[in-house]
């Protein structure tokens, strides 16, 4: 019951979370500007074009009834119409949605399955050369731009040895999408080597984007460990000569996971942040690259549905991660 | 004196101090240190992407300049934009977190409200669209990086501010009648320094690592500023034959970034015994 | 007389901490016979946790041994892994017995655990856990929470430690430290952490189910009333090392150690104000050369504060470390 009312209360937060950073985003396009109808229109477009759009938009009227405007459409899904592909932002976004996640869940997974045994083994091994060693790599893993790893992964992996794809995601068009994550199709229907192809297109942006994550795994998972280690309760399970592996695997293990977890949900967010260089690096078609072209293209209202869009997962996954955490942990059932 | 020893012992906060030094040395002398500091930004057709040798230590970019020569006042502009960035950041959240700790009013709510707004975005999107809106330009990439980063001291002030409220020294200087501005500046700033410090070395970081990455996407100062991350961009059509003309300045950035974390880790344990490693 | 179950001989400990090293037990003797309920007094400080730690062998990792035996039956201690002793012969009661519980299981889980590894009928390197075992267990574990007046087992066993109150949490406690059927439980200061009402009725308690059982248990305490109250023969402890040990009458009404006389003089009794004793302990870094409690000491002369002085027995049963002890004629 208190894990409902608990789940209810994060969730009535959500819709005050948006409108906020809806104002974020409108003052960003509305009020930054000394003209937003001109920024819209481009800059070489003639004036009658960017007059034609003022009174479109109604960006002619008062500020406030603009954000109420702005308000009403986004909640409508209306995030205006890109420039550059001439559709629907809001449209184009959720197209491109399915392979921004297939290659932020398959870098998660990843981060998760090797961050975590990692930091649980550098705790548990603490100032030997195997801790040290660990805790050099996170320490480079958190400092390297994701851009530059994505070129140097694609200098040597793609083009010195020739073992993957330089950029894209499938050779063609691509299987029809069921989910829209290529993998998940392609074992659907059953197409072995479809599968194959996309796991290979797959494995640099994931492990680039993965890395920086695993980072942050490593860090929390060891800090977490290191500090359940103190507790009282290991030392009584020590004391009562509980064996150690069973101590280690079932009761350690289990608390400072529920510390990690809170921090895959921020994870996560950084991985679609850090999707926009790296998909770029890749050519990876998602919501990354349609970001980056934007930004080239100055495609206005595409930029601000990328920044409200990603925000919104952002805040769902936070959500997300605040009710597993009560689940998990009793205390605050 | 006991204190310095130990921080001396501190493998990782003395490579990050002495990275960071170098950095900073880099920046200031980056004229006398530089190969070719008239050529920095120059075109000379002859020298086009030449790789490392005597000549060139680094190798050349695609304008025949010399990425040594390039990267270090590539160091200038790395520190100009982190310190001013970050330093608007404290300007705006440190006062902006003590207003709302020590005032117990609706503002205080309101106050950390709007920057748990500010956090549910992944910075570096917030960055993006504000520098998009702005333009390619130094100041506004300062401007986007604080206007995004400013939450994080806010939340660390208020929290620590939060938490001194009630201990006895603030109380009795209420009690003697200094005023809430004086209590704030002379007594709580004090003791939340060190917890500003370290978050302001991790930050420097961070902002370094944004604004490569806004230079990178087209968002930094425009060419041909020596930004590191634009360097790395340019870089990309003239791989695979040009492998150092993306390697140094990817270094350099990974570098300097580590340096300003060993550091701020380094302070954290050495002010926190608490959660002093191996401890 | 019976074998001692336990005997600590010449233990020093020594912690290794930032400003060098910190010697917390010094050549500490004294022995437990069995079924007995001896008591371990001394101030805050003096090396009772660290005592305990070291018999149960889970001292910190900054801790070192630095001489010493203890021997449990004919078992030393020291040198073996005592990992299959612990928890099955010698079982312990913690201080805190709320972060002693993990959060995140139930208490019916966490004594599962226990007597899945520390069954009286498991056999030593036992794999696996039998159904039929496994139901025994339960059944011992509903008696041993029924022993210590827990009514509704079943409802309990379902809860989370947080769910529980701190004195059903030590009553629990006290059940898991029973259930392995040692030979020795050691319980530090098991009731610090509760109202004092409820102190008593847990000691009490502790102390007639151990009876039953034929168990001994070491008793850690600062309080004299308590140790008064429960224990057979109590061990005073100074600066870490034994002052005195004796059977509880002699103890108070035979003082020979010039510690457990002030001691005892400064207990509260009607009408009277607590009198502290005067000076400060030592530090464990540069304790004083001969006695250690000689700058505080008002029957101290030459001789303590020139050579160390040993633990002598002038009284069967009476263990004093002194050179001037008080003298009292034979009972
Ligand atoms: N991990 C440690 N590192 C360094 N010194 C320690 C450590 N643990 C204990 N000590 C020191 O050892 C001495 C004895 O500590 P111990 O906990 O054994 O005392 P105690 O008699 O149990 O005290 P209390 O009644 O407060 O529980 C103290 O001076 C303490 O400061
Ligand atoms: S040895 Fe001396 S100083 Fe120590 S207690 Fe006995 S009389 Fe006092
Ligand atoms: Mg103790």
């Amino acid at each position: 019951m208190r894990l409902l009312a608990l789940a209810l209360r994060r969730f009535l937060w959500m819709p005050p979370t948006l409108l906020g950073l809806t104002l974020i985003v409108f003052s960003v396009s509305h009020i930054i500007p000394a003209d937003p109808a001109r920024v819209l229109a481009g800059e070489n477009a003639p004036v009658e074009q960017v007059e034609a759009l003022r009174r479109k938009y109604g960006l002619d009227k008062p500020l406030p009834e603009q954000f109420v405007r702005y308000v009403t459409d986004v909640v409508g899904g209306n995030m205006g119409q890109s420039l550059y592909t001439q559709r629907q932002v809001a449209s184009d976004l959720v197209e491109r949605l399915p392979a921004t996640f297939e290659l932020a869940l398959f870098a998660i997974t990843l981060a998760v399955l090797v961050g975590l045994p990692l930091g649980v083994v550098s705790a548990l091994y603490r100032n030997t050369w195997l801790d040290h060693a660990v805790r050099l790599v996170t320490i480079a893993g958190l400092a390297m731009a994701a851009f530059w790893l994505a070129i140097l992964l694609q200098l040597l992996f793609s083009m010195q040895w020739n073992l993957t794809p330089v950029q894209g995601r499938i050779d063609g068009w691509g299987p029809d999408p069921i989910t829209g994550f290529y993998t998940v199709d392609a074992l659907i229907r059953g197409d072995f080597a479809t599968l194959a192809t996309s796991l290979r297109y797959l494995f640099l942006p994931m492990i680039t984007l993965a890395i920086p994550a695993m980072a942050t795994i490593v860090r929390f998972t060891r800090a977490g460990v290191l500090n359940v280690m103190n507790s009282n309760f290991v030392f009584y399970q020590a004391a009562m000569g509980l064996p150690r592996r069973v101590v280690i695997w079932k009761y350690i293990l289990r608390a400072a996971l529920i510390g990690t977890l809170t921090q895959i949900g921020l994870v996560f967010g950084n991985l679609l942040a850090g999707a926009v260089v790296v998909e770029t690096v890749f050519s990876w078609p998602g919501l990354g690259t349609y970001a980056y072209n934007s930004i080239l293209q100055s495609d206005y209202n595409a930029i601000m549905g990328f920044t409200l869009f990603t925000g919104a997962v952002f805040i769902g996954m936070n959500l997300l991660v605040d009710i597993a955490q009560a689940v998990l942990d009793p205390r605050s059932r | 004196m006991k204190t310095l020893r130990r921080l001396a012992r501190d493998r990782a906060l003395v490579t990050g101090m002495v990275i960071v030094s170098l950095l900073v040395l880099a920046a200031i002398f980056a004229t006398p240190l530089s190969n070719f500091p008239g050529h920095v930004t120059g075109f000379d057709p002859a020298f086009r992407l030449k790789p490392p040798g005597e000549v060139f230590w680094l190798g050349t970019d695609r304008m025949g300049a010399d990425l040594y020569s390039r990267l270090l006042f590539g160091a200038r502009l790395t520190i100009l934009i982190s310190i001013s960035a970050t330093a608007v950041a404290v300007l705006i959240g440190v006062p902006m977190g003590l207003v709302a700790g020590y005032f117990d009013r609706w503002y205080s709510d309101l106050l950390m409200r709007v920057s748990d707004v500010f956090l549910a975005v992944p910075q570096i999107v917030l960055a993006i669209a504000i520098a998009q809106t702005l333009g390619p330009a130094i100041q506004n990439v300062i401007l986007a990086l604080s206007a995004t980063y400013w939450p994080f001291w806010a939340r660390i002030v208020y929290a620590e501010t939060r938490s001194l409220r009630n201990e006895v020294f603030i109380e009795a200087a209420i009690a003697m009648g200094a005023s809430p501005l004086r209590v704030m500046v002379l007594h709580v700033l004090p003791s939340i320094a060190s917890s500003i410090i370290v978050r302001t070395t991790i930050g420097m970081g961070a902002t370094i690592l944004a604004a490569a990455s806004l230079g990178f996407l087209g968002l930094g100062a425009p060419p041909p500023t020596p930004e590191w991350g634009r360097m790395i961009a340019e870089s990309r059509e003239f791989l695979p034959q040009a492998w150092w003309y993306a390697t140094a300045p990817g270094i350099a950035i990974l570098l300097v970034v580590m340096g300003f974390n060993l550091l701020g880790d380094g302070l954290r344990d050495a002010i926190d015994p608490r959660i002093r490693r191996g401890s | 007389m019976a074998p001692d179950l336990l005997s600590v001989r010449d233990l020093t400990v020594g912690f290794a901490t930032e400003n060098g090293i910190a010697r917390v037990l010094d050549h500490v003797s004294f022995a437990m016979r069995p079924g007995e309920i001896m008591g371990l007094v001394g101030e805050s400080g003096c090396g009772k946790t660290t005592l305990a730690r070291a018999i149960l062998g889970v001292l910190p990792e900054s801790a070192g041994i630095d001489s010493g035996a203890i021997t449990f039956g004919t078992t030393n201690l020291l040198g073996a892994d005592t990992q299959a002793i612990r928890g099955r012969d010698i079982t312990f009661i913690p201080q805190d017995p709320f972060g002693s519980f993990s959060p995140l299981f139930t208490v019916g889980d966490q004594m599962a655990e226990l007597m899945r590894w520390k069954s009286p009928e498991r056999a030593a390197g036992e794999r696996g856990y039998k159904r039929e075992r496994r139901r025994n267990d339960a059944a011992r574990i509903i008696a041993a929470l029924k022993a210590v007046q827990l009514p509704d087992a079943e409802r309990l066993l379902r809860k989370y430690p947080h769910e529980l109150s701190g004195g059903q949490r030590q009553r629990v406690m006290i059940a898991m430290a029973l259930l392995p059927e040692p030979r020795l439980v050691i319980a530090d200061e098991p009731t610090t952490a509760l109202d004092v009402t409820i102190q008593a009725q847990i000691l009490k308690l502790l102390r007639e189910l151990a009876t039953e059982r034929g168990a001994s248990v070491l008793f850690t305490t600062h309080d004299l009333g308590t140790a008064w109250e429960i224990c057979d023969r109590i061990t005073v402890m100074y600066a870490g090392q034994e002052a005195e040990t004796a059977e509880v009458a002699d103890f108070f009404s035979r003082p020979r150690h010039p510690y457990t006389a002030m001691l005892l003089a400064s207990l509260p009794t009607q009408g009277s104000a607590l009198k502290g004793i005067p000076g400060d302990v030592p530090s464990p870094f540069t304790p004083p050369p001969g006695c250690r409690f000689h700058p505080r000491c008002p029957r101290a002369s030459e001789i303590c504060r020139a050579s160390h002085n040993e633990t002598a027995e002038p009284a069967p049963g009476h263990h004093v470390r002194c050179h001037h002890p008080h003298l009292w004629p034979a009972a």
